[in-house]
Protein backbone atom coordinates (compact mmCIF):
# COMPACT_ATOMS: atom_id res chain seq x y z
CA UNK A 1 0.00 0.00 0.00
CA UNK A 2 2.60 1.99 1.22
CA UNK A 3 4.66 1.61 -2.88
CA UNK A 4 1.08 2.45 -4.09
CA UNK A 5 1.28 5.88 -1.94
CA UNK A 6 4.74 6.43 -3.22
CA UNK A 7 3.99 5.63 -7.38
CA UNK A 8 1.05 8.02 -6.39
CA UNK A 9 2.83 10.47 -4.94
CA UNK A 10 5.73 10.59 -8.00
CA UNK A 11 2.89 10.90 -10.42
CA UNK A 12 1.59 14.00 -8.36
CA UNK A 13 4.93 15.86 -8.81
CA UNK A 14 5.66 14.94 -12.14
CA UNK A 15 2.30 16.89 -13.02
CA UNK A 16 3.22 19.25 -10.95
CA UNK A 17 6.95 20.29 -11.65
CA UNK A 18 6.92 18.81 -15.47
CA UNK A 19 3.44 19.13 -16.38
CA UNK A 20 3.06 15.76 -17.13
CA UNK A 21 -0.07 14.81 -15.38
CA UNK A 22 -1.06 10.73 -15.87
CA UNK A 23 -4.08 11.90 -13.75
CA UNK A 24 -5.42 7.83 -13.43
CA UNK A 25 -2.22 7.15 -11.69
CA UNK A 26 -2.79 9.54 -8.31
CA UNK A 27 -6.47 10.85 -8.96
CA UNK A 28 -9.20 7.94 -7.26
CA UNK A 29 -11.89 9.78 -9.15
CA UNK A 30 -9.82 9.26 -12.55
CA UNK A 31 -9.02 6.07 -11.85
CA UNK A 32 -11.85 4.50 -11.30
CA UNK A 33 -14.00 5.81 -14.58
CA UNK A 34 -10.72 4.57 -16.16
CA UNK A 35 -10.92 0.96 -14.53
CA UNK A 36 -14.82 0.87 -15.37
CA UNK A 37 -13.96 1.40 -18.93
CA UNK A 38 -11.01 -1.10 -19.14
CA UNK A 39 -13.39 -3.73 -17.39
CA UNK A 40 -15.80 -3.31 -20.08
CA UNK A 41 -13.48 -3.29 -22.85
CA UNK A 42 -12.39 -6.72 -21.07
CA UNK A 43 -16.00 -7.69 -20.76
CA UNK A 44 -17.04 -6.40 -24.64
CA UNK A 45 -13.99 -8.59 -26.01
CA UNK A 46 -14.37 -11.68 -23.94
CA UNK A 47 -18.73 -11.70 -24.65
CA UNK A 48 -18.09 -11.22 -28.24
CA UNK A 49 -14.68 -13.23 -28.88
CA UNK A 50 -17.20 -16.11 -27.33
CA UNK A 51 -19.98 -15.58 -29.68
CA UNK A 52 -18.01 -15.24 -33.01
CA UNK A 53 -16.71 -18.29 -32.66
CA UNK A 54 -20.13 -19.74 -31.88
CA UNK A 55 -21.00 -18.01 -35.06
CA UNK A 56 -18.21 -19.12 -37.03
CA UNK A 57 -18.73 -22.65 -36.15
CA UNK A 58 -22.71 -22.68 -36.60
CA UNK A 59 -22.41 -20.57 -39.61
CA UNK A 60 -19.43 -22.97 -40.79
CA UNK A 61 -21.23 -26.14 -40.38
CA UNK A 62 -24.21 -24.85 -42.73
CA UNK A 63 -21.73 -24.03 -45.52
CA UNK A 64 -21.53 -27.82 -45.83
CA UNK A 65 -25.23 -28.39 -45.56
CA UNK A 66 -27.43 -29.93 -48.66
CA UNK A 67 -29.40 -27.41 -49.36
CA UNK A 68 -28.17 -24.71 -51.97
CA UNK A 69 -30.76 -21.56 -50.06
CA UNK A 70 -29.16 -22.47 -46.91
CA UNK A 71 -25.55 -22.14 -48.17
CA UNK A 72 -26.52 -19.13 -50.33
CA UNK A 73 -27.91 -17.74 -47.00
CA UNK A 74 -24.55 -18.33 -45.28
CA UNK A 75 -22.61 -16.82 -48.31
CA UNK A 76 -24.65 -13.79 -48.52
CA UNK A 77 -24.39 -13.31 -44.82
CA UNK A 78 -21.00 -13.95 -44.57
CA UNK A 79 -19.84 -11.39 -48.11
CA UNK A 80 -22.57 -8.65 -46.29
CA UNK A 81 -20.45 -8.43 -43.14
CA UNK A 82 -17.11 -9.21 -44.28
CA UNK A 83 -17.31 -5.94 -47.04
CA UNK A 84 -19.35 -3.42 -45.32
CA UNK A 85 -18.18 -1.18 -42.58
CA UNK A 86 -18.39 -1.95 -38.77
CA UNK A 87 -19.22 1.10 -38.09
CA UNK A 88 -22.11 1.24 -40.47
CA UNK A 89 -23.33 -2.01 -39.75
CA UNK A 90 -23.32 -1.08 -35.49
CA UNK A 91 -25.51 2.26 -36.85
CA UNK A 92 -27.86 -0.06 -38.60
CA UNK A 93 -28.11 -2.16 -35.93
CA UNK A 94 -28.25 0.35 -32.81
CA UNK A 95 -30.54 3.10 -35.08
CA UNK A 96 -32.31 0.90 -37.76
CA UNK A 97 -32.60 -2.30 -36.34
CA UNK A 98 -33.35 -1.07 -33.01
CA UNK A 99 -36.07 1.25 -33.99
CA UNK A 100 -38.23 -1.38 -35.66
CA UNK A 101 -38.21 -3.68 -32.51
CA UNK A 102 -41.20 -3.09 -30.13
CA UNK A 103 -39.98 -1.31 -26.93
CA UNK A 104 -40.30 -2.84 -23.21
CA UNK A 105 -41.00 -1.42 -19.93
CA UNK A 106 -38.24 -1.90 -17.52
CA UNK A 107 -38.59 -2.64 -13.10
CA UNK A 108 -38.88 1.19 -12.98
CA UNK A 109 -42.15 1.50 -15.61
CA UNK A 110 -39.87 3.27 -18.15
CA UNK A 111 -40.53 2.43 -22.14
CA UNK A 112 -36.87 1.24 -23.01
CA UNK A 113 -35.83 -0.42 -25.92
CA UNK A 114 -35.69 -4.11 -26.46
CA UNK A 115 -31.80 -4.57 -26.47
CA UNK A 116 -29.59 -1.90 -25.09
CA UNK A 117 -26.59 -0.38 -26.59
CA UNK A 118 -23.99 -2.41 -25.09
CA UNK A 119 -26.48 -5.39 -26.30
CA UNK A 120 -25.95 -3.84 -29.83
CA UNK A 121 -22.36 -3.79 -29.79
CA UNK A 122 -22.23 -7.19 -28.60
CA UNK A 123 -24.43 -8.65 -31.75
CA UNK A 124 -23.13 -6.17 -34.29
CA UNK A 125 -19.57 -7.27 -33.76
CA UNK A 126 -19.88 -10.98 -32.83
CA UNK A 127 -21.79 -10.96 -36.47
CA UNK A 128 -18.87 -8.87 -37.75
CA UNK A 129 -16.22 -11.32 -36.53
CA UNK A 130 -18.29 -14.49 -36.88
CA UNK A 131 -18.70 -13.59 -40.99
CA UNK A 132 -14.67 -13.51 -40.66
CA UNK A 133 -14.81 -16.90 -38.50
CA UNK A 134 -17.14 -18.53 -40.82
CA UNK A 135 -14.50 -18.24 -43.39
CA UNK A 136 -11.56 -19.33 -41.28
CA UNK A 137 -13.61 -22.60 -40.00
CA UNK A 138 -14.42 -23.37 -43.43
CA UNK A 139 -11.04 -23.16 -44.60
CA UNK A 140 -9.56 -25.02 -41.95
CA UNK A 141 -12.34 -27.56 -42.37
CA UNK A 142 -11.00 -27.29 -46.28
CA UNK A 143 -7.69 -28.74 -45.52
CA UNK A 144 -8.79 -31.76 -43.63
CA UNK A 145 -7.47 -34.71 -46.17
CA UNK A 146 -10.82 -35.77 -47.71
CA UNK A 147 -9.73 -39.87 -46.43
CA UNK A 148 -10.18 -38.49 -43.01
CA UNK A 149 -14.06 -37.57 -43.49
CA UNK A 150 -14.69 -40.80 -46.12
CA UNK A 151 -12.97 -43.24 -43.02
CA UNK A 152 -15.29 -41.62 -40.14
CA UNK A 153 -18.41 -42.13 -42.82
CA UNK A 154 -17.01 -45.94 -43.05
CA UNK A 155 -17.54 -46.03 -39.34
CA UNK A 156 -21.19 -45.48 -39.66
CA UNK A 157 -20.85 -41.64 -38.81
CA UNK A 158 -23.28 -39.47 -39.43
CA UNK A 159 -22.38 -35.93 -40.80
CA UNK A 160 -22.90 -34.16 -37.91
CA UNK A 161 -20.94 -36.67 -35.33
CA UNK A 162 -17.72 -36.76 -38.22
CA UNK A 163 -17.95 -32.86 -38.13
CA UNK A 164 -18.09 -32.88 -34.25
CA UNK A 165 -15.64 -36.25 -33.44
CA UNK A 166 -13.30 -36.25 -36.22
CA UNK A 167 -12.79 -33.28 -38.83
CA UNK A 168 -13.60 -30.50 -36.68
CA UNK A 169 -11.13 -30.82 -33.55
CA UNK A 170 -8.80 -31.59 -36.44
CA UNK A 171 -9.91 -28.03 -38.62
CA UNK A 172 -9.41 -25.88 -35.70
CA UNK A 173 -5.67 -26.79 -34.78
CA UNK A 174 -5.24 -26.10 -38.35
CA UNK A 175 -6.84 -22.50 -38.19
CA UNK A 176 -5.88 -21.38 -35.49
CA UNK A 177 -3.39 -19.00 -36.06
CA UNK A 178 -5.70 -17.30 -38.28
CA UNK A 179 -8.46 -17.19 -36.05
CA UNK A 180 -6.03 -15.31 -33.02
CA UNK A 181 -5.77 -12.87 -35.72
CA UNK A 182 -9.22 -12.33 -36.21
CA UNK A 183 -9.89 -11.83 -32.79
CA UNK A 184 -7.00 -9.44 -32.47
CA UNK A 185 -8.71 -7.74 -35.02
CA UNK A 186 -12.37 -8.20 -32.99
CA UNK A 187 -10.69 -6.30 -30.09
CA UNK A 188 -9.59 -3.51 -31.74
CA UNK A 189 -12.89 -3.10 -33.32
CA UNK A 190 -14.59 -2.83 -29.38
CA UNK A 191 -13.46 0.51 -29.67
CA UNK A 192 -16.45 1.59 -32.22
CA UNK A 193 -18.72 1.06 -29.63
CA UNK A 194 -17.51 4.27 -28.45
CA UNK A 195 -19.91 5.67 -31.06
CA UNK A 196 -22.95 4.48 -29.32
CA UNK A 197 -22.55 5.80 -26.27
CA UNK A 198 -20.94 2.36 -24.62
CA UNK A 199 -18.97 3.51 -21.78
CA UNK A 200 -15.62 1.41 -22.91
CA UNK A 201 -12.07 2.16 -22.92
CA UNK A 202 -12.03 4.52 -25.39
CA UNK A 203 -14.97 6.43 -23.97
CA UNK A 204 -13.73 6.91 -20.53
CA UNK A 205 -10.31 7.98 -21.82
CA UNK A 206 -12.44 10.55 -23.59
CA UNK A 207 -14.32 11.60 -20.61
CA UNK A 208 -11.30 11.78 -18.50
CA UNK A 209 -9.39 14.04 -20.84
CA UNK A 210 -11.98 15.99 -21.68
CA UNK A 211 -12.64 17.18 -18.15
CA UNK A 212 -8.52 16.96 -17.03
CA UNK A 213 -7.16 18.06 -20.23
CA UNK A 214 -4.09 15.74 -20.52
CA UNK A 215 -5.13 14.43 -23.90
CA UNK A 216 -1.35 13.61 -24.64
CA UNK A 217 -0.77 11.84 -21.54
CA UNK A 218 -4.31 10.02 -21.73
CA UNK A 219 -3.91 8.96 -24.89
CA UNK A 220 -0.36 7.41 -24.92
CA UNK A 221 -2.07 5.32 -21.72
CA UNK A 222 -4.69 4.39 -24.39
CA UNK A 223 -2.59 2.96 -26.98
CA UNK A 224 -0.30 1.42 -24.26
CA UNK A 225 -3.55 -0.31 -22.79
CA UNK A 226 -4.73 -1.69 -25.98
CA UNK A 227 -1.03 -2.75 -26.69
CA UNK A 228 -1.09 -4.73 -23.60
CA UNK A 229 -4.55 -6.53 -24.15
CA UNK A 230 -3.99 -7.56 -27.55
CA UNK A 231 -0.45 -8.78 -25.98
CA UNK A 232 -1.88 -10.87 -23.68
CA UNK A 233 -4.55 -12.54 -26.37
CA UNK A 234 -2.13 -13.12 -28.78
CA UNK A 235 0.01 -15.13 -25.37
CA UNK A 236 -2.89 -16.35 -24.34
CA UNK A 237 -3.52 -17.70 -27.88
CA UNK A 238 -0.12 -18.85 -28.64
CA UNK A 239 -0.45 -20.67 -25.83
CA UNK A 240 -3.95 -23.20 -26.81
CA UNK A 241 -1.87 -23.52 -30.12
CA UNK A 242 0.53 -25.41 -28.44
CA UNK A 243 -1.66 -26.94 -25.82
CA UNK A 244 -3.63 -28.13 -28.64
CA UNK A 245 -0.48 -29.71 -30.65
CA UNK A 246 -0.85 -33.14 -31.86
CA UNK A 247 2.75 -34.22 -32.00
CA UNK A 248 3.54 -35.70 -35.04
CA UNK A 249 0.24 -34.38 -37.47
CA UNK A 250 0.37 -31.89 -39.35
CA UNK A 251 4.23 -30.41 -38.21
CA UNK B 1 -6.43 -37.52 -86.27
CA UNK B 2 -8.75 -35.02 -85.99
CA UNK B 3 -10.65 -35.41 -82.24
CA UNK B 4 -13.10 -33.19 -83.12
CA UNK B 5 -14.64 -35.03 -86.29
CA UNK B 6 -15.65 -38.40 -84.16
CA UNK B 7 -18.60 -40.13 -82.17
CA UNK B 8 -16.59 -42.22 -80.76
CA UNK B 9 -16.13 -41.29 -76.62
CA UNK B 10 -13.27 -42.50 -76.13
CA UNK B 11 -12.03 -41.06 -79.14
CA UNK B 12 -13.81 -37.33 -77.66
CA UNK B 13 -10.80 -35.40 -75.23
CA UNK B 14 -12.21 -35.63 -71.45
CA UNK B 15 -13.05 -32.22 -71.22
CA UNK B 16 -12.86 -28.81 -73.68
CA UNK B 17 -9.52 -27.69 -73.62
CA UNK B 18 -9.24 -24.83 -70.92
CA UNK B 19 -8.68 -21.44 -72.34
CA UNK B 20 -6.55 -19.65 -69.61
CA UNK B 21 -7.79 -16.14 -70.47
CA UNK B 22 -5.76 -12.62 -69.45
CA UNK B 23 -5.32 -12.85 -65.45
CA UNK B 24 -7.68 -15.76 -65.17
CA UNK B 25 -10.24 -12.95 -65.07
CA UNK B 26 -12.12 -13.65 -68.10
CA UNK B 27 -14.86 -14.48 -66.69
CA UNK B 28 -16.52 -11.40 -65.28
CA UNK B 29 -18.32 -13.48 -62.19
CA UNK B 30 -14.47 -13.47 -60.74
CA UNK B 31 -15.27 -10.00 -60.25
CA UNK B 32 -18.87 -9.17 -59.55
CA UNK B 33 -19.31 -12.94 -57.77
CA UNK B 34 -21.75 -15.57 -57.48
CA UNK B 35 -25.45 -15.29 -58.48
CA UNK B 36 -26.06 -16.44 -54.67
CA UNK B 37 -24.81 -13.29 -53.34
CA UNK B 38 -25.66 -11.01 -55.23
CA UNK B 39 -29.47 -12.33 -55.08
CA UNK B 40 -29.19 -12.22 -51.46
CA UNK B 41 -27.88 -8.90 -51.59
CA UNK B 42 -31.34 -7.33 -53.45
CA UNK B 43 -33.13 -9.30 -51.27
CA UNK B 44 -31.43 -7.32 -48.37
CA UNK B 45 -32.14 -4.70 -50.46
CA UNK B 46 -36.01 -5.62 -51.02
CA UNK B 47 -37.00 -6.80 -47.64
CA UNK B 48 -35.33 -3.36 -45.78
CA UNK B 49 -37.30 -1.25 -47.85
CA UNK B 50 -40.74 -3.86 -47.21
CA UNK B 51 -40.26 -3.66 -43.65
CA UNK B 52 -39.99 -0.16 -43.67
CA UNK B 53 -42.80 0.96 -46.49
CA UNK B 54 -45.16 -2.00 -44.16
CA UNK B 55 -44.51 -0.10 -40.78
CA UNK B 56 -45.68 3.45 -42.80
CA UNK B 57 -49.03 3.66 -42.29
CA UNK B 58 -49.53 7.13 -42.91
CA UNK B 59 -49.57 8.52 -46.34
CA UNK B 60 -46.52 10.67 -46.49
CA UNK B 61 -44.43 10.22 -49.48
CA UNK B 62 -43.20 6.69 -50.16
CA UNK B 63 -40.12 4.99 -48.00
CA UNK B 64 -38.72 4.73 -51.86
CA UNK B 65 -38.84 8.53 -52.97
CA UNK B 66 -37.35 9.58 -49.98
CA UNK B 67 -34.36 7.26 -50.04
CA UNK B 68 -34.10 7.98 -53.60
CA UNK B 69 -34.09 12.23 -52.89
CA UNK B 70 -30.97 11.98 -50.22
CA UNK B 71 -29.40 9.28 -52.45
CA UNK B 72 -27.49 12.03 -54.67
CA UNK B 73 -26.22 13.66 -51.41
CA UNK B 74 -25.07 10.45 -49.29
CA UNK B 75 -23.27 9.68 -52.71
CA UNK B 76 -21.44 12.67 -52.04
CA UNK B 77 -20.41 11.79 -49.01
CA UNK B 78 -18.76 8.32 -50.41
CA UNK B 79 -17.27 10.02 -53.11
CA UNK B 80 -15.47 11.90 -50.09
CA UNK B 81 -14.80 8.58 -48.32
CA UNK B 82 -13.05 7.59 -51.60
CA UNK B 83 -11.09 10.75 -51.51
CA UNK B 84 -10.01 9.68 -48.00
CA UNK B 85 -9.27 6.13 -48.75
CA UNK B 86 -6.74 6.77 -51.89
CA UNK B 87 -4.96 9.77 -50.12
CA UNK B 88 -4.39 7.89 -46.90
CA UNK B 89 -3.50 4.24 -48.85
CA UNK B 90 -0.70 6.72 -50.80
CA UNK B 91 0.71 8.03 -47.38
CA UNK B 92 0.53 4.52 -46.06
CA UNK B 93 1.92 2.64 -48.80
CA UNK B 94 5.22 5.34 -49.12
CA UNK B 95 5.47 5.20 -45.42
CA UNK B 96 5.09 1.56 -44.80
CA UNK B 97 7.36 0.01 -47.72
CA UNK B 98 9.73 2.42 -45.88
CA UNK B 99 9.18 0.69 -42.23
CA UNK B 100 9.21 -2.94 -44.02
CA UNK B 101 12.18 -2.29 -45.76
CA UNK B 102 13.92 -1.47 -42.39
CA UNK B 103 12.57 -3.95 -40.99
CA UNK B 104 15.16 -6.48 -43.18
CA UNK B 105 17.78 -3.68 -42.75
CA UNK B 106 21.21 -5.14 -41.99
CA UNK B 107 21.67 -2.32 -39.34
CA UNK B 108 20.57 -3.83 -36.14
CA UNK B 109 18.88 -0.37 -34.20
CA UNK B 110 16.92 0.44 -37.79
CA UNK B 111 15.62 -3.09 -37.87
CA UNK B 112 14.64 -2.50 -33.96
CA UNK B 113 13.07 0.45 -34.52
CA UNK B 114 11.10 -0.71 -37.64
CA UNK B 115 9.78 -3.91 -36.16
CA UNK B 116 8.70 -2.03 -32.58
CA UNK B 117 6.94 0.64 -34.82
CA UNK B 118 5.40 -1.41 -36.83
CA UNK B 119 4.15 -4.11 -33.83
CA UNK B 120 3.07 -0.73 -31.87
CA UNK B 121 0.52 1.11 -34.73
CA UNK B 122 -0.68 -2.60 -36.45
CA UNK B 123 -1.83 -3.84 -32.64
CA UNK B 124 -4.18 -0.52 -31.69
CA UNK B 125 -7.34 0.22 -32.79
CA UNK B 126 -8.10 2.55 -35.59
CA UNK B 127 -10.44 4.75 -33.89
CA UNK B 128 -7.77 5.67 -31.53
CA UNK B 129 -4.49 6.32 -33.43
CA UNK B 130 -7.40 8.49 -35.58
CA UNK B 131 -8.22 10.39 -31.91
CA UNK B 132 -4.16 10.20 -31.85
CA UNK B 133 -3.67 12.31 -34.94
CA UNK B 134 -6.77 14.36 -34.12
CA UNK B 135 -6.06 15.68 -31.25
CA UNK B 136 -2.26 15.81 -31.23
CA UNK B 137 -0.98 16.99 -34.45
CA UNK B 138 -1.39 21.33 -34.18
CA UNK B 139 -3.65 22.97 -36.29
CA UNK B 140 -0.89 24.69 -37.79
CA UNK B 141 2.59 24.14 -38.89
CA UNK B 142 5.42 26.76 -39.42
CA UNK B 143 7.54 25.70 -42.80
CA UNK B 144 10.50 27.60 -43.19
CA UNK B 145 8.73 30.61 -41.81
CA UNK B 146 5.34 30.01 -43.93
CA UNK B 147 2.61 29.08 -41.48
CA UNK B 148 0.50 26.46 -43.02
CA UNK B 149 -2.76 24.87 -41.55
CA UNK B 150 -3.56 21.84 -40.92
CA UNK B 151 -6.98 21.51 -41.56
CA UNK B 152 -9.27 18.41 -39.65
CA UNK B 153 -9.54 16.11 -42.86
CA UNK B 154 -5.62 16.53 -43.48
CA UNK B 155 -5.59 15.21 -39.69
CA UNK B 156 -7.85 12.40 -40.66
CA UNK B 157 -5.85 11.19 -44.17
CA UNK B 158 -2.52 10.69 -41.70
CA UNK B 159 -4.64 9.24 -38.51
CA UNK B 160 -5.84 6.86 -40.95
CA UNK B 161 -2.40 6.17 -43.16
CA UNK B 162 -0.78 5.12 -39.07
CA UNK B 163 -2.46 1.90 -39.31
CA UNK B 164 -2.07 1.42 -43.03
CA UNK B 165 1.59 1.92 -42.58
CA UNK B 166 2.43 -0.49 -40.49
CA UNK B 167 0.36 -3.18 -42.46
CA UNK B 168 1.93 -2.55 -45.59
CA UNK B 169 4.91 -2.65 -43.65
CA UNK B 170 3.89 -6.66 -43.00
CA UNK B 171 3.04 -7.26 -46.30
CA UNK B 172 6.36 -5.73 -47.77
CA UNK B 173 8.48 -7.74 -44.86
CA UNK B 174 6.44 -11.00 -45.54
CA UNK B 175 6.29 -10.97 -49.30
CA UNK B 176 10.61 -10.27 -49.14
CA UNK B 177 10.65 -13.42 -46.83
CA UNK B 178 8.92 -15.32 -49.18
CA UNK B 179 11.39 -15.34 -51.65
CA UNK B 180 13.79 -18.12 -51.16
CA UNK B 181 16.64 -17.86 -49.52
CA UNK B 182 18.27 -18.88 -52.52
CA UNK B 183 17.49 -15.84 -54.37
CA UNK B 184 19.62 -13.96 -52.71
CA UNK B 185 22.63 -16.27 -52.08
CA UNK B 186 22.82 -16.31 -56.23
CA UNK B 187 22.36 -12.75 -56.55
CA UNK B 188 25.23 -12.63 -53.71
CA UNK B 189 27.68 -15.41 -55.71
CA UNK B 190 26.86 -12.77 -59.03
CA UNK B 191 28.09 -10.29 -57.02
CA UNK B 192 25.16 -8.12 -57.00
CA UNK B 193 25.24 -5.57 -54.16
CA UNK B 194 22.72 -6.00 -51.37
CA UNK B 195 21.10 -3.06 -53.34
CA UNK B 196 20.49 -4.56 -56.87
CA UNK B 197 19.47 -7.98 -55.42
CA UNK B 198 16.61 -6.05 -53.69
CA UNK B 199 15.70 -3.93 -56.70
CA UNK B 200 16.51 -6.11 -59.52
CA UNK B 201 15.92 -9.63 -57.92
CA UNK B 202 13.96 -9.86 -55.23
CA UNK B 203 11.74 -7.00 -55.07
CA UNK B 204 10.30 -7.85 -58.81
CA UNK B 205 9.15 -11.02 -57.45
CA UNK B 206 7.98 -10.06 -54.19
CA UNK B 207 5.62 -7.40 -55.71
CA UNK B 208 3.47 -9.91 -57.38
CA UNK B 209 2.29 -11.64 -54.18
CA UNK B 210 2.23 -8.22 -52.22
CA UNK B 211 -0.55 -7.02 -54.11
CA UNK B 212 -3.82 -9.13 -53.22
CA UNK B 213 -2.75 -8.37 -49.49
CA UNK B 214 -2.01 -4.58 -49.90
CA UNK B 215 -5.72 -4.70 -52.10
CA UNK B 216 -7.33 -6.49 -49.28
CA UNK B 217 -5.98 -3.67 -46.79
CA UNK B 218 -7.35 -1.29 -49.28
CA UNK B 219 -10.81 -2.50 -49.09
CA UNK B 220 -10.46 -2.58 -45.13
CA UNK B 221 -9.16 1.18 -45.04
CA UNK B 222 -12.27 2.02 -47.28
CA UNK B 223 -14.37 0.85 -44.91
CA UNK B 224 -12.70 2.48 -42.31
CA UNK B 225 -12.31 5.82 -43.29
CA UNK B 226 -16.20 6.24 -42.01
CA UNK B 227 -14.64 6.30 -38.34
CA UNK B 228 -13.72 9.89 -39.28
CA UNK B 229 -17.44 10.86 -39.02
CA UNK B 230 -17.12 10.00 -34.65
CA UNK B 231 -14.18 12.57 -35.01
CA UNK B 232 -16.31 15.36 -37.05
CA UNK B 233 -15.52 15.41 -40.16
CA UNK B 234 -18.53 15.18 -42.83
CA UNK B 235 -18.41 11.98 -44.57
CA UNK B 236 -21.43 9.61 -45.72
CA UNK B 237 -22.08 8.41 -42.51
CA UNK B 238 -22.75 12.25 -40.93
CA UNK B 239 -24.89 12.88 -44.08
CA UNK B 240 -27.05 9.59 -43.72
CA UNK B 241 -27.35 11.29 -39.90
CA UNK B 242 -27.91 14.63 -40.95
CA UNK B 243 -30.18 13.47 -43.73
CA UNK B 244 -32.44 11.55 -40.45
CA UNK B 245 -32.26 14.15 -38.62
CA UNK B 246 -33.69 16.68 -41.56
CA UNK B 247 -36.76 14.07 -42.24
CA UNK B 248 -37.62 13.47 -38.61
CA UNK B 249 -38.98 10.02 -39.36
CA UNK B 250 -37.75 6.57 -37.81
CA UNK B 251 -39.70 4.51 -40.78
CA UNK B 252 -36.35 6.20 -42.75
CA UNK B 253 -33.60 4.45 -40.62
CA UNK B 254 -33.68 0.81 -41.91
CA UNK B 255 -33.61 1.92 -45.69
CA UNK B 256 -31.10 4.75 -45.46
CA UNK B 257 -28.37 2.90 -43.11
CA UNK B 258 -29.28 -0.38 -45.50
CA UNK B 259 -28.71 2.10 -48.62
CA UNK B 260 -25.14 3.07 -47.13
CA UNK B 261 -24.08 -0.08 -46.54
CA UNK B 262 -25.13 -0.86 -49.75
CA UNK B 263 -23.06 1.64 -51.21
CA UNK B 264 -19.76 0.07 -49.19
CA UNK B 265 -20.31 -3.08 -50.23
CA UNK B 266 -20.86 -2.82 -54.16
CA UNK B 267 -17.57 -0.53 -54.05
CA UNK B 268 -15.67 -3.44 -51.37
CA UNK B 269 -16.87 -6.67 -53.00
CA UNK B 270 -15.67 -6.64 -56.51
CA UNK B 271 -12.09 -5.61 -54.84
CA UNK B 272 -12.61 -8.62 -52.64
CA UNK B 273 -13.22 -10.74 -55.35
CA UNK B 274 -10.57 -9.49 -57.47
CA UNK B 275 -7.98 -10.11 -54.55
CA UNK B 276 -9.15 -13.51 -54.63
CA UNK B 277 -8.61 -14.15 -58.20
CA UNK B 278 -5.17 -12.68 -57.93
CA UNK B 279 -4.70 -14.88 -55.09
CA UNK B 280 -5.34 -18.33 -57.07
CA UNK B 281 -3.24 -16.94 -59.75
CA UNK B 282 -0.18 -15.62 -58.23
CA UNK B 283 -0.12 -18.92 -56.13
CA UNK B 284 3.54 -20.01 -55.31
CA UNK B 285 5.37 -21.19 -58.44
CA UNK B 286 9.00 -21.57 -57.77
Amino acid sequence: MGSMQAIADWFKWLAGAHGINVSIAYDAFDRARFLTGLSTTVWLSVACIVLSILVGLVGAWLQGARSPLVRAAVAGFVQFFRNTPPLVQLAFFYFAVSAALPMVTDQFGARVPLVNNVGWAVISFSLFAGAFNIEIFRSGIEAVPQATTEAAEALGYTRLQSYIYVVFPLAFRICLPALGNNLVNLVKTTTLAYAIGVPELLYAAAQVWSETFNVREMMVVLLLTYVAIVAVLVWFMQRWERRLRIPGYNA
Amino acid sequence: MKTGQTDLPVLLPSRPPATPGEWGLSDASAVFGSRKVLAALVAFAVLSVAVAEAADANARPGILATVLKWTPLIATGFLFNLAVSVASMAVGTVAGVMLGLGQISIFRPVRGISWAATQFFRNSPWLVLLFFAMFLLPFEMKIGGVTVALPAWFKAIIGLALPVMANVAEIVRGGIRSIPVGQWESAESLAFTRFQTLWRIILPQAVKRMIPPWMNLYAILTMATTLISVVGIQDAMTLTRGALVAEARTDLYLPLYAMLLLLFFVYCYPIARLTQALERRFAVRI
